[in-house]
C-alpha cells in the first residue's frame, strides 16, 4: 500500500504543518488531520498487534469502529493507552506509540504466538493449565497461578501509568428539550426542524466538525448549514460523545475539552462530562460499514470502502495505487470512482451477479474495471496486502477464480445502522431481512431515529428523516401542526446481497471477524459444536464483542455465522445487547473533581480552626472530623488522653460535641411522639427537665441512644449519636409523615445552627458559672443533675445548659448558635486553663465512658438489644413503643444472650485490644464466648479496663479466667470479667 | 467425552479441533423427574452436580428460561472470600472456599480460581478493630487471616493513594491471601458440563408458567415446553424469587430485588494483582483486574428497587470517584462497558437454604451482594437439603422463620432495610 | 438517572432523594403480636410491576412521598406526598 497526500482538496490546512512522534521517530502531518491519517500518509503499515495471536494491525476504518489501530499517547503519567488512532486529532509534538508488542509493533517476539494459533482456538484456556501436563495433575490453584502469571503479562493492550493522572476534569449539567445525537445530514436537518419550532436543542457531535457525511462530500453546503444551525440558537457539542442514555430522558456525555490540543490552557480540563435531561432524544448516528470475513483478511491494506472515502475527501489521501474494491452493495461504487478520477488504477468486484446499468456505466465511464458475482476470498502478503484471491459464486458455494494485484483492498460488506444508543434503553434490535442489517424494534421511549441510524441509505431520505423527527418532537411538545411523512426504509437502487463470509471449499484460510480479539470464523463453528449456540455464549466463549470496540466490527457476522451453523434465520438468533458507553469514557471524567480530599464532604465543627489552633491532633469520624487528643510537649497520643482523662476526673475538661446530632422538636403531640419512639416513658418528663434514651429499631434492636431536653410544653431539643444522627431525623420524618400521621409534630434538624461542647469534672460548675450573666443559675439547687436551663452567657450569648454526664463527672453540655461558638470556647476556656482543665479529645471521651461502662456505637452494632447492652432496666413494660413487640422474641430473650460487662486484665501491666474474640481457656478456637468492643487505659484504676460482651453475662463468669484472644495481631492475654460500671458504679461524682 | 486436557488441546491443534463434543447436550424433556431445579444459574447448575455426584440421584432437570449462565452469573465481579463472622456464615463460605480451591479438578474446567488475595483497607481506629472481630474469627476457625500495617501495604500495593491528599488516609489493611477471583462463565459452563456428564437434564429456553398443586405439594410444573412431574423440586433463581415464589402459589419473602451495576475497563497490562476493597465514609469499592486485562469494579446498589437490568449515571459517577480516590492513577483508564443485575436483597444480608410451607418445594435464594463466591457451597448445601430433607447444622439457621425466632446473622447490623445489606 | 417530580420542589434527579421502600406496608399497632410485626417489617411482596413505595426528598423539602412506579422500567405513574394533610397544602401551594 502505497498512500500519498493529493495536491488540493481536502479539510486539511496545508499551511499548518504539524510534526509527530511515532515510536519515537518524527513524521509530519497537517492541521485537519488525524493520528491515522497521518500513518497513513506516512505509509506506516503496522500500527499495532491483536491481542492473542499479535499479527500486524493496520488503519482498518476512520471512525470510532476501529479495532486495529490503538495506540499509546503521551508519556509516563500523562500515558494514554488503546486510544484509537482514528479518532485521535494530530497535534504539533503528538507522541504515539505502538502497543502490545515488543520491542515494537513492525518487529514484535509476541508474533510467535500465530506460529501456534492452530492450538489457540476459542475456548482453550478453559481446557488446560489447571495441572501439569499433559493430563493436567495435581490439586489446588498453584499451577494455575503459575500459568497465569505469564497469561496476565501477555494480555492486556496498552499499559497504563501508576502515577496519579495529572490532568483535571469537570462535570457539568444541562437541560433541554431535545438532544440530537449525531450532526450527519439527519442530525443537521432535525435540529434545523426543531429549532425553528422555538424548542431548545443541543446538537451533539463526536468528531472535530460537524458535518458527518457532509465532511468527505459537499463543504460549501455544509458551510450554509451550520451558520444556519446557529442563527436557530442550536447549542452545539464538539468532540463530544453521548455515551449513554439513562432513564426518564438522561444522556451521559463526554467532551474531549482539550484532547487535541498541543499546549492547553493552565485552567482547562481535559475532558467533561455532562449530564444532559432532555424530554426527546433524536438519534441520528449513522451506519457502520461492515466487513466480509475471508481469509487473512486482517492484513494491513484491508479497509472499510466508506474510510478509503473519507481518507481520499476528507483527508486528500489517495491510500492505494492499485486498489481493489469488493462490495454486496452500492455504496462502494462511489468510492470506486472517486478513486480512479483521483489517479488509482481501481477493480471493483461485486458480489451481485447483477444490478442496474447505471451504476455499471458510471464506474465504466471512469475508468474503473467492474467484475460481478465475485468475492475475496483470501488475501496473500506477509505484513501487508499484496493480492487478493477472488472467488465466484455458484448456488450457495464460492469457487476460486483468479487473482488481482492490489496494494489496498476496500471492503464493503453492507451497513449496521448505529443503534447502540437504543439498545441502551432496553429496546431490542430486530433484524430487517431485506436490508440485512438490524434496526430497532419499535418502543415507547421518547427516542426517534433519524437518518442510516433508522436504516435510510440515500441522503435525500436520510435528510427528510431528520426533518421528520423534527416536526414530530415540535408536534409531541404542542409546538406545530404541520404535517410530516417518512419514507420506507433503506432505499438501495439495487438490493444488498448478503454476504458474510467467503470460503472455498478445501482451503483452510484464517478468517477473521473480531480483528483485535483474533475471533475467526472457525472459532464460531467451534463454539457451535461445543454447543454455544446463543449469542450470549458464542460471544462469551469466543470473546467476539468484548474488545475496545464492542463488537461495532465482528458482530454481525458472528451472528450470522452462528445462524449459518444451527441453520436458522438470523432474525431467530437474534443479538446480544450493547451496554454503556458507547465508546471508552475515562474515569477521570466521570470522578470530575470529586476525588482526593473532596470525595465526600468534609464535616467540620464551627470550633474546628479554635481546636487546631489549641493543638488538636485530627481523627476522621465519619464524615466528620474531630479532635483526637490535645498532645503537649511532644506527647504521644496515650501520654495525651491519659493526662486528658486523668485531668477531667481531677477538676475539669472541655469536649467539643458538636458533631451529635441535634433536632428540634415542636408541636402538641411532641411529647407522644417521644413517648414511642424511646423505650424508656418520657410522658412525664418535666420542663426544664432532659432524660436519656434509647431508641430500638422496628425489629427491636437497639438503634441510637441520646438525650431529650424538654424547654416547654411544646418543645423539646434531642441529641443523638453522630454517627446516627442523619438516619435518626429521618426516621422520625418517616413516622409523622407516613405512619403516624395524625400526630402534630414538627421535626427539624438544627445540628448545623447549634455548637455544643461538653464541660466535665468537679470543678465545671465553677469555670462555667464565671461565664454565665446569672451564675446562680447552675447551682446543684437550680440545676440539678438532668437540669435544663435556657440562659445567656456573658455578652448577652443565648445558651442551652444540661447537666448531664457521659464521663461520670459532673458534667455540663452547653449549645450556643452556631456563630458564637468561638466566643464561648473562648470564654470558658479561660476559666477552664485558670484552674488547670483541659481541653480532651475522643480518646479521652472514649476512656472516661468506657471507665463508666457507657455504650457507644462500637457497643451498640446494630445487632444488640437492650438487654444485651445491660440497659434493660430502661425498657417500659408499662407503655408500648417502636421495638417493643419484637425486642424480645425467640431467642433474643435467651439468659445465654452475649451480654455487656467489663474487662480487666489479669496481669495489671498487661493490655489488650478491641477486635479480641474472649475464649475460655481450654478453647481458643471458632467463636469464642465473647468479645472486646472498646478498650483504654483507666488512669483512675491504674491498668487497662475494656468493655465487651459475653456470653451469659456477669454472673456467669465472675471469677473466671478467659482468654481475650487477638490471633490477628498476635496476642492472647488472661482477663477477668467485671461489672460494666468500673469507676464511681454509684455514680455519686455525677450526682455531688 | 473428552477430558480437557493440555494432551487434548494438543491434539486438536492437529485435527482443527474436531475433537470436541458439545459441553452440554440439548436434551429432550422428559416426564417425570426425581428433583427439578429451576435455575440454570450457577446455584441451580451446582446443587444438580452434587445432587447427581454426592448423592447419586440421576434423574435430574435443571429448566432455564433463558440460556445457562446468563443471570448473575456472568454480571457479578468474581470475587471470591470468606471473610465472614457470623455463626452459620463463616462455616458456610470458608466451606466454600475450600471447594473452590480444587473446582478446577473436581469439574476438569479450568474456572481459573486465582488466590491473588484481598485485601480490605480500613483508615480508623474504630474500622480497624471491627475488622479484628471479623479476622480473628477467621483464624479461630483456622481460616487464613491476617492484618498488613501501611508499611507492608505501601511495599505490595505502592500505587494506592497514601498521600496528604487523601480524604481518608489509609490506616492498614485486613486481608486473606487465600480469596480472590474466577473466571465467572467458566464456573457455570463447569458445573453445566459436569452435570450433564453426569446424566443431568439442562433444558434451557423453557420457562416456568405454572404449578399445580396436589395436596401440600407440587405436582406438575407448567413450562413453556409443557408439563412435568416431579417429585421435588428446588428454586435457585436469584434476582426473580419473588416471582416463582408467587407463582407457587405462596405469598410474601423476607427479599427485595434490587440492582447492581458491575464495571469493566479497556484491557491493560497488569496494573493491580490483588482485590482492594475500599469502604469508608459511605462510601463502598472494590476492584481487581482480570487475566484479560479488564479492571472489573463495583460500589453500592443504586438505592432503590428494580427488575430492570440497567442502571443509572449516579452509581457510575459514584464508584469512578471512589476509583480515583483510591487509585489516582486510574484517570486515563477507561471504562468498557458497565451493566446490572438483579440481587436477592434480604433483611439481614444472609441467604436461604431451606424448607418452605410446600412439602416437596425447596428454597435456595436470597444472597445479596454474595451469591457468586457461595457457588459450590450453595450448590453442595441444597443439594444436601433436598436429598435428605432436613437442613443441616451449617444452614439450620439459613431460614424463612429466623426473623421471627429472633435469630440474628446480620453481618452489617443493618436491620431490616435490605438496601443497606450491600 | 430517574427525575421525580416532587410535588413541592419539582422535577429533579433521583439522587436527591432516598427510597424508602414499600409504600403498602400497614404498620400493626404497637402492641401488637410478633407474628403481625414480623410480617410487617420483614415480609415483601416485591412486586414485579407497578409498585407503591416511599421516597424521601432528603436534600430538597424533606417530604416523604408516596410513588406509583414500574420496578421493570423505572417509568413513574405518579407522585404524592405520604402524608395526606400535606397532599392538601402542596395543592393549595
Amino acid at each position: 500500500m502505497t498512500a500519498k497526500r493529493l495536491i488540493t482538496g481536502g479539510l486539511i490546512d496545508r499551511s499548518k504543518k504539524l510534526q509527530f512522534f511515532w515510536d519515537n521517530k518524527k513524521y509530519f502531518g497537517y492541521q485537519g488531520d488525524t493520528l491515522a491519517s497521518a500513518l497513513l500518509v506516512n505509509n506506516i503499515k503496522i500500527i499495532g498487534r491483536s491481542f492473542k495471536y499479535h499479527r500486524p494491525r493496520g488503519i482498518m476504518s476512520a471512525g470510532v469502529e476501529e479495532s486495529g489501530a490503538l495506540v499509546t499517547i503521551g508519556k509516563n503519567e500523562y500515558r494514554d493507552p488503546n486510544v484509537r488512532a482514528t479518532t485521535q486529532e494530530l497535534y504539533d509534538g503528538l507522541n504515539a506509540f505502538s502497543q502490545n508488542a515488543f520491542p515494537n509493533a513492525k518487529f514484535d517476539l509476541g508474533a510467535i504466538n500465530n506460529l501456534f494459533n492452530r492450538f489457540f482456538a476459542a475456548g482453550f484456556y478453559y481446557k488446560t493449565f489447571m495441572g501439569i501436563p499433559p493430563f493436567e495433575w495435581g490439586k489446588g490453584t498453584k499451577i494455575w497461578m503459575f500459568y497465569e502469571n505469564f497469561i496476565r503479562k501477555a494480555a492486556g493492550m496498552g499499559s497504563a501509568s501508576k502515577k496519579p493522572d495529572p490532568d483535571k476534569y469537570e462535570h457539568m449539567n444541562d437541560y433541554c428539550d431535545v438532544i440530537i445525537v449525531g450532526s450527519g445530514p439527519a442530525g443537521i436537518a432535525a435540529a434545523l426542524e426543531a429549532a425553528s419550532n422555538k424548542l431548545d436543542v443541543i446538537l451533539v457531535e463526536q468528531d472535530s466538525d460537524l458535518g458527518g457525511s457532509y465532511l468527505s462530500e459537499d463543504s460549501k453546503n455544509l458551510k450554509n448549514k451550520i451558520s444556519d444551525l446557529k442563527n436557530a440558537g442550536v447549542r452545539i457539542l464538539l468532540r463530544t460523545t453521548v455515551f449513554g442514555l439513562y432513564d426518564s430522558g438522561v444522556a451521559g456525555l463526554l467532551e474531549r475539552v482539550s484532547d487535541h490540543k498541543a499546549v492547553k490552557s493552565k485552567y482547562e480540563p481535559r475532558q467533561r462530562f455532562w449530564t444532559v435531561r432532555s424530554r426527546h432524544t433524536i438519534v441520528a448516528t449513522g451506519a457502520f460499514e461492515r466487513h466480509i470475513a475471508f481469509g487473512n483478511n486482517d492484513l494491513p491494506g484491508i479497509m472499510s470502502a466508506s474510510s478509503v472515502d473519507i481518507y481520499l475527501n476528507r483527508f486528500s489521501i489517495l491510500a492505494g495505487k492499485k486498489i481493489v474494491v469488493c462490495t454486496n452493495n452500492d455504496s462502494a461504487y462511489s468510492t470506486a470512482i472517486k478513486l480512479a478520477n483521483s489517479g488509482a488504477e481501481v477493480k471493483l468486484i461485486d458480489a451481485r451477479s447483477s444490478v442496474g446499468s447505471v451504476l455499471t456505466e458510471n464506474a465504466l465511464n471512469s475508468g474503473v474495471f467492474v467484475k460481478m458475482n465475485a468475492a475475496p476470498f483470501q488475501a496473500r502478503g506477509y505484513t501487508e496486502i499484496n493480492k487478493i484471491d477472488l472467488a465466484e459464486s455458484e448456488g450457495n458455494r464460492w469457487n476460486n477464480t483468479g487473482s488481482e494485484e492490489c496494494d489496498l483492498l476496500a471492503i464493503s460488506g453492507g451497513w449496521s445502522p448505529t443503534v447502540h444508543l437504543l439498545s441502551h434503553r432496553g429496546i431490542r434490535p430486530k433484524w430487517n431481512e431485506e436490508n440485512a442489517c438490524f434496526v430497532a424494534d419499535d418502543h415507547s421511549e421518547p427516542i426517534t431515529l433519524a437518518g442510516s441510524a433508522a436504516g435510510y441509505w440515500n441522503s435525500e431520505d436520510c435528510i427528510n428523516s431528520g426533518k421528520s423527527a423534527g416536526i414530530k418532537v415540535a408536534h409531541l411538545f404542542g409546538k406545530e401542526k404541520s404535517s410530516y411523512s417518512l419514507p420506507n426504509i433503506g432505499g438501495w437502487n439495487n438490493p444488498i446481497k448478503p454476504v458474510y463470509e467467503v470460503r472455498v471449499s478445501g482451503k483452510q484460510t484464517k478468517s477473521f471477524i473480531d480483528f483485535q480479539h483474533d475471533v475467526t470464523c472457525d472459532d464460531i463453528r467451534l463454539a457451535h459444536r461445543e454447543g454455544f449456540v446463543s449469542v450470549e455464549h458464542l460471544k462469551r466463549y469466543t470473546t467476539l464483542g468484548m474488545a475496545n470496540d464492542q463488537g461495532k466490527m465482528g458482530n454481525v457476522i458472528g451472528i450470522a455465522l452462528m445462524a449459518e451453523a444451527l441453520g436458522k434465520k438470523i432474525s431467530e438468533v437474534g443479538t446480544t445487547t450493547f451496554r454503556p458507553p458507547f465508546t471508552p469514557v475515562s474515569l477521570g471524567a466521570l470522578a470530575g473533581r470529586n476525588t482526593f480530599q473532596h470525595f465526600r464532604a468534609l464535616r467540620r465543627s464551627p470550633l474546628h480552626d479554635w481546636n487546631l489552633s489549641h493543638g488538636a491532633v485530627m481523627i476522621e469520624a465519619g464524615l466528620w472530623q474531630r479532635p483526637w487528643y490535645f498532645p503537649q510537649n511532644n506527647e504521644t497520643l496515650s501520654d495525651a488522653y491519659i493526662r486528658e482523662t486523668a485531668t477531667t476526673r481531677k477538676s475539669v475538661g472541655i469536649c467539643d460535641v458538636t458533631s451529635l446530632g441535634k433536632i428540634a422538636i415542636q408541636g402538641p403531640d411532641s411529647t407522644e411522639l417521644l413517648n414511642r419512639i424511646y423505650t424508656n416513658p418520657f410522658a412525664k418528663l418535666p420542663i426544664g427537665k432532659a432524660r436519656y434514651g434509647i431508641m430500638l429499631r422496628d425489629d427491636g434492636i437497639v438503634m441510637d441512644d441520646g438525650t431529650s431536653w424538654r424547654l416547654s410544653e411544646n418543645e423539646y431539643f434531642m441529641t443523638t449519636s453522630t454517627a446516627q444522627a442523619a438516619r435518626v431525623i429521618a426516621w422520625l420524618e418517616e413516622l409523622l409523615q407516613i405512619r403516624w400521621t395524625d400526630l402534630k409534630v414538627h421535626v427539624t434538624s438544627v445540628s448545623e445552627q447549634w455548637c455544643g461542647i461538653s464541660v466535665a469534672g468537679p470543678m465545671s460548675r465553677e469555670c462555667i458559672s464565671k461565664c454565665l450573666k446569672s451564675p446562680e443559675i447552675i447551682s446543684n439547687e437550680n440545676l440539678p443533675f438532668m437540669g435544663v436551663v435556657e440562659t445567656n452567657l456573658k455578652q448577652d450569648i443565648p445558651c442551652r445548659i444540661a447537666r448531664i454526664s457521659f464521663s461520670g463527672e459532673m458534667a455540663f453540655e452547653i449549645y450556643v448558635p452556631s456563630d458564637y461558638a468561638n466566643e464561648m470556647m473562648e470564654m470558658i476556656w479561660i476559666e477552664t486553663e485558670k484552674v488547670g482543665g483541659c481541653l480532651y479529645g475522643l480518646e479521652a471521651l472514649g476512656a472516661l465512658r468506657i471507665e463508666k461502662g457507657h455504650v457507644t456505637g462500637a457497643e451498640l452494632d446494630g445487632r444488640v438489644t437492650i438487654d444485651d447492652a445491660g440497659l434493660g432496666k430502661m425498657a417500659s413494660t408499662k407503655k408500648s413503643y417502636i421495638g417493643s413487640a419484637m425486642r424480645t422474641r425467640g431467642v433474643l430473650s435467651d439468659v445465654n444472650r452475649e451480654q455487656l460487662v467489663g474487662i480487666f486484665p489479669k496481669n495489671k501491666n498487661a493490655t489488650f485490644d478491641a477486635g479480641s474474640i474472649i475464649c475460655k481457656p481450654s478453647e481458643l478456637k471458632g467463636f469464642g464466648v465473647g468479645r472486646i468492643t472498646s478498650v483504654t487505659h483507666s488512669p483512675e484504676l491504674g491498668h487497662w479496663i475494656g468493655l465487651g460482651f459475653i456470653s451469659g453475662g456477669y454472673n456467669l463468669w465472675k471469677d473466671k479466667t478467659v482468654i481475650a484472644t487477638d490471633p490477628v495481631r498476635n496476642k492472647n492475654v488472661e482477663v477477668e470479667i467485671v461489672i460494666p460500671h468500673m469507676f464511681d458504679p454509684q455514680g455519686e461524682r455525677m450526682h455531688g | 467425552m473428552t477430558r480437557f486436557n493440555a494432551w487434548n488441546v494438543l491434539k486438536n491443534g492437529f485435527i482443527n479441533q474436531t475433537g470436541w463434543q458439545r459441553q452440554w447436550r440439548d436434551p429432550v424433556l422428559k416426564k417425570e423427574y426425581d428433583v427439578v431445579i429451576v435455575g440454570a444459574g450457577l446455584h441451580g447448575l451446582a446443587t444438580a452436580y452434587y445432587l447427581a455426584k454426592n448423592h447419586k440421584i440421576n434423574n435430574i432437570a435443571v429448566l432455564e428460561k433463558g440460556w445457562l449462565g446468563g443471570g448473575n452469573a456472568g454480571r457479578n465481579t468474581t470475587i471470591v472470600r470468606s471473610n465472614y463472622m457470623m455463626p452459620g456464615n463463616h462455616e458456610f463460605y470458608e466451606h466454600s472456599l475450600k471447594l473452590w480451591e480444587n473446582l478446577s479438578h473436581e469439574l476438569n474446567y479450568n474456572v481459573m480460581f486465582s488466590q491473588r488475595a484481598h485485601v480490605n483497607l480500613f483508615h480508623s481506629p474504630a474500622a480497624r478493630d471491627s475488622n479484628a472481630r471479623r479476622y480473628n474469627t477467621m483464624l479461630l476457625h483456622n481460616t487464613d487471616a491476617e492484618f498488613w500495617n501501611l508499611k507492608k501495604l505501601k511495599k505490595t500495593i505502592p500505587h494506592l493513594n497514601y498521600g496528604p491528599n487523601a480524604r481518608f488516609p489509609i490506616m492498614g489493611a485486613a486481608v486473606q491471601k487465600r480469596a480472590g477471583t474466577a473466571r465467572h462463565d467458566a464456573v457455570a459452563w463447569g458445573y453445566a458440563r459436569a452435570a450433564d456428564s453426569l446424566g443431568v437434564d439442562i433444558i434451557q429456553n423453557c420457562e416456568v408458567n405454572g404449578f399445580v398443586r396436589r395436596a401440600n405439594n407440587i405436582d406438575i410444573i407448567e413450562t413453556s415446553r409443557g408439563q412435568i412431574k416431579a417429585k421435588k423440586v428446588g428454586f435457585a433463581v436469584a434476582g426473580n424469587t419473588s416471582r416463582l415464589w408467587q407463582m407457587a402459589g405462596l405469598d410474601s419473602l423476607p427479599i427485595e430485588s434490587h440492582k447492581l451495576q458491575a464495571f469493566v475497563t479497556e484491557p491493560l497490562k497488569p496494573i493491580l494483582d490483588q482485590v482492594v476493597v475500599f469502604g469508608v465514609g459511605g462510601a463502598h469499592f472494590y476492584i481487581s483486574q482480570s487475566d484479560k486485562g479488564g479492571l472489573v469494579f463495583g460500589g453500592d446498589l443504586d438505592w432503590y428497587k428494580s427488575y430492570a437490568q440497567r442502571g443509572n449515571l449516579p452509581i457510575v459517577q459514584d464508584v469512578a470517584e471512589a476509583a480515583l480516590s483510591i487509585l489516582p492513577c486510574l484517570g486515563r483508564v477507561r471504562l468498557l462497558r458497565h451493566w446490572s443485575g438483579i440481587m436477592d436483597m434480604t433483611m439481614d444480608g444472609s441467604f436461604f437454604i431451606c424448607k418452605t410451607p410446600i412439602d416437596n418445594l425447596y428454597l435456595n435464594a436470597g444472597w445479596n451482594y454474595g451469591g457468586f463466591k457461595t457457588t459450590p457451597a450453595s450448590g453442595w448445601h441444597f443439594a444436601d437439603l433436598i436429598a435428605n430433607n432436613r437442613p443441616n447444622k451449617i444452614i439450620n439457621n439459613h431460614d424463612l422463620k429466623r426473623f421471627e425466632k429472633g435469630v440474628n446473622i446480620d453481618e452489617r447490623g443493618a436491620g431490616p432495610d435490605p438496601k443497606l445489606h450491600g | 438517572m430517574i427525575r421525580i417530580k416532587c410535588p413541592y420542589c419539582g422535577d429533579r434527579d433521583h439522587s436527591e432523594f432516598t427510597y424508602g421502600g414499600d409504600g403498602s406496608i400497614v404498620y400493626p399497632e404497637l402492641d401488637a403480636s410478633v407474628e403481625d410485626w414480623t410480617n410487617a417489617i420483614f415480609f415483601r411482596k416485591n412486586i414485579y410491576g407497578i409498585q407503591t413505595e416511599t421516597w424521601q426528598h432528603v436534600h430538597g423539602c424533606r417530604l416523604w412521598l408516596k410513588i406509583k412506579r414500574s420496578t421493570i422500567t423505572h417509568e413513574i405513574e405518579s407522585i404524592e406526598p405520604a402524608h395526606k394533610e400535606i397532599i392538601k397544602m402542596v395543592k393549595n401551594k
